[in-house]
């Protein structure tokens, strides 16, 4: 399978949010002092008078846009994932989530293929945390086109959402009139034998081990999964009766993510044998993020070695 | 409701007495809450709902109102008192706080109550929130002003800072807090376990503007908040000196009444008392029967 690198999502972020800005006045957004690594600079370049930046403060931060929500703005906020999650928790609880507030949380640097920085600023809990607060939509997009479409209908809805970016360059696996919509699962390879269900990165990956598979005779279905809460609940059972077994990826801590939640539905609708390829409860390190993604098994080859097992 | 009603100093007076005997009776109904630090911010809330602040209660949601948020989500059954007196709902809604299905819950709550502007409760995020709608409404060109009630012992939360930090930087001289400073937080008096003295010197290091008063003097609460309004290009902040429990003399800095309701005749007693008759809970206290605390 051809690979061919796109955008960064934060890129497609910073490129969607300041098209959002040029049709909605109501859009203003905050970040903690990481816009020219967020990308929402691009914004604050073009709309200075809607743009914060409320310090190295991810508390106030995540209270500020609970208070612009209220006085009826619709604030997209931003951070590295871990800092906005961790950092900022109990203000998305009870600023954002208990309220139902119309927040857009929009995070980058998901997942440890940020690479060299290491552990602190290496987000691997992130969606496990957001999909615990009651009223939160949360998507981990796979390529630019999926992230410009996801960060666009985020400022259509009401109420919160929350969307993980990544830090290098996503393969780019649809057209830009791709449509996409959250809670809607995308069923990329229609196989017989597996389903593989993967976000993120792990997207493609998922792509070059259906392909690999295929060679030997085993044919995988993958479903870009963008978003997690609400689980497209009905392609995933859908898959699960299909093909007999299912392996999730993604570039995640293990529990409360992804895997977790697919893991959820199917027990309780329809129970196959599973694997879950994602961070096994340890924190990553300092190295280039390839190396990263191939020490902590977040490869097209561990997803093979994952289907062999389920199948 | 408008800003402009002509009320007195001692009618101000009466109603913080009114307010008063409806946090006994709601919490001694309730059987659970914080009557410490409900009654220490009357005067504040008296001075905002019947004076300060320009609301509608037949329309809470009116765009050009005012707004106030209880960052100290403890002390709610005040402002629901103030709420009900001003006409925003029924007074025997009142005796249903913390009960199943009640709009009055232990903390602010929107969800269930749309009329507030915030759910409170963990403390040190309402200035932050307050600071947001502040935001937004100078973005919007209003001329509105946004208040937040907060307290000394949640000064100890950093949030607090950062958002002074945020507002005193961004010139943000629509928005006052009035501070609670009543001494006391649950585990005991503010200068045993996190003196925030210099407490006046802080804000103003934040570039607040800050004034400190006579909590008590619902006048002097006035006055400051008007004195507030003509200083531009700083957020406000009223350092309120109050006493936990102000108003039923075996409640005042007597921190065992921090979180735990008076029982109906610890009720009977304050009731008396906030009329102007406290010989009813002398005699209950020398028959043992009302709980003492130490200072």
């Amino acid at each position: 399978m051809e690979i061919t690198l796109g955008l960064a999502t934060r890129d497609a972020y910073g490129q969607a949010l300041t098209e959002l800005g040029r049709k909605n006045k109501q859009i203003v957004v905050l970040d903690g002092d990481l816009a020219s690594s967020t990308r929402t600079g691009m914004f604050a370049k073009e709309f200075p008078e809607r743009f914060f930046n409320a310090g190295i403060a991810e508390t106030n931060l995540v209270g500020l846009a609970g208070g612009l929500a209220q006085g009826g703005k619709i604030p997209f906020i931003s951070s590295f994932a871990c800092f906005m999650v961790c950092k900022g928790y109990d203000q998305l609880r009870m600023a954002v989530a208990v309220p139902h507030l119309n927040v857009k949380v929009v995070t980058s640097h998901g997942g440890i293929s940020i690479g060299e920085d290491g552990a602190s600023q290496q987000s691997i809990e992130d969606v496990g945390l957001m999909v615990t607060l009651p009223g939160f939509i949360v998507a981990v997009p796979s390529d630019e086109h999926c992230t410009r479409a996801l960060v666009t209908q985020a400022a259509e809805i009401e109420g919160p959402v929350y969307i993980r970016t990544g830090r290098p360059k996503a393969p780019i696996l649809y057209t830009a009139d791709e449509k996409f919509q959250f809670g809607k699962g995308k069923l990329i390879s229609k196989g017989t034998d597996v389903t593989i269900v993967a976000n993120g990165l792990l997207v493609a990956e998922a792509l070059v081990a259906a392909d690999e598979l295929e060679k030997e005779g085993i044919s995988a279905s993958v479903i870009d999964m963008h978003t997690i809460k609400p689980l497209d609940e009905e392609l995933l059972i859908a898959q699960a009766k299909a093909t007999g077994a299912v392996v999730t990826a993604e570039e995640h801590q293990v529990w409360g993510g992804l895997g977790a939640a697919v893991a959820q539905c199917l027990s309780k609708n329809y129970p196959v044998p599973m694997q879950f390829v994602a961070i096994q409860d340890t924190y990553a390190e300092s190295a280039k993020p390839e190396e990263l993604m191939k020490k902590y098994g977040l490869t097209s080859q561990k997803i093979i070695e994952a289907v062999k097992k389920v199948l | 409701m408008t800003t402009t009603l002509p009320v007195s100093t001692e009618q101000l007076q009466q109603i913080a007495k009114q307010i008063r005997k409806e946090i006994i009776l709601m919490l001694t109904a309730s059987g659970s809450g914080h009557p410490g630090g409900s009654l220490s911010m009357v005067e504040m809330i008296t001075a905002l709902f019947f004076s300060a602040m320009k609301h509608d209660p037949k329309n809470p949601k009116w765009e050009d109102r005012d707004r106030f948020i209880l960052s100290k989500g403890h002390g709610c059954p005040a402002v629901y008192a103030a709420m009900a007196m001003t006409g925003y709902f029924p007074k025997e809604l009142l005796l249903t706080l913390r009960k199943l299905g009640s709009p009055l819950q232990g903390h602010p709550d929107t969800r269930f109550m749309p009329a507030l502007e915030a759910c409170t409760g963990s403390l040190g995020q309402g200035l932050s929130i307050a600071c947001g709608i502040a935001l937004a409404a100078r973005m919007d060109n209003k001329d509105t002003w946004t208040y937040c009630l907060t307290s000394d012992g949640e000064s100890e939360e950093g949030q607090v800072w950062e958002a002074a930090g945020f507002a005193g930087f961004h010139k943000m001289d629509h928005l006052i807090a009035l501070l609670d400073y009543n001494k006391f937080q649950l585990d005991g008096p503010v200068k045993n376990i996190l003196d925030p003295e210099p407490f006046k010197a802080k804000w103003e290091a934040f570039r607040w503007h800050a004034q400190e008063i006579d909590g008590h003097d619902v006048g002097q609460v006035v006055e400051a908040i008007e004195k507030a309004k003509s200083v531009k290009g700083q957020p406000h902040v009223i350092i309120c000196n109050t006493i936990k429990g102000k108003g039923v003399s075996f409640m005042e800095n007597n921190n065992y009444f921090h979180g735990v309701a008076p029982t109906a005749e610890e009720a009977k007693a304050a009731l008396a008392e906030i009329d102007g008759d406290p010989s009813l809970s002398e005699a209950l206290i020398v028959a043992g029967k009302i709980k003492k605390g130490g200072k």
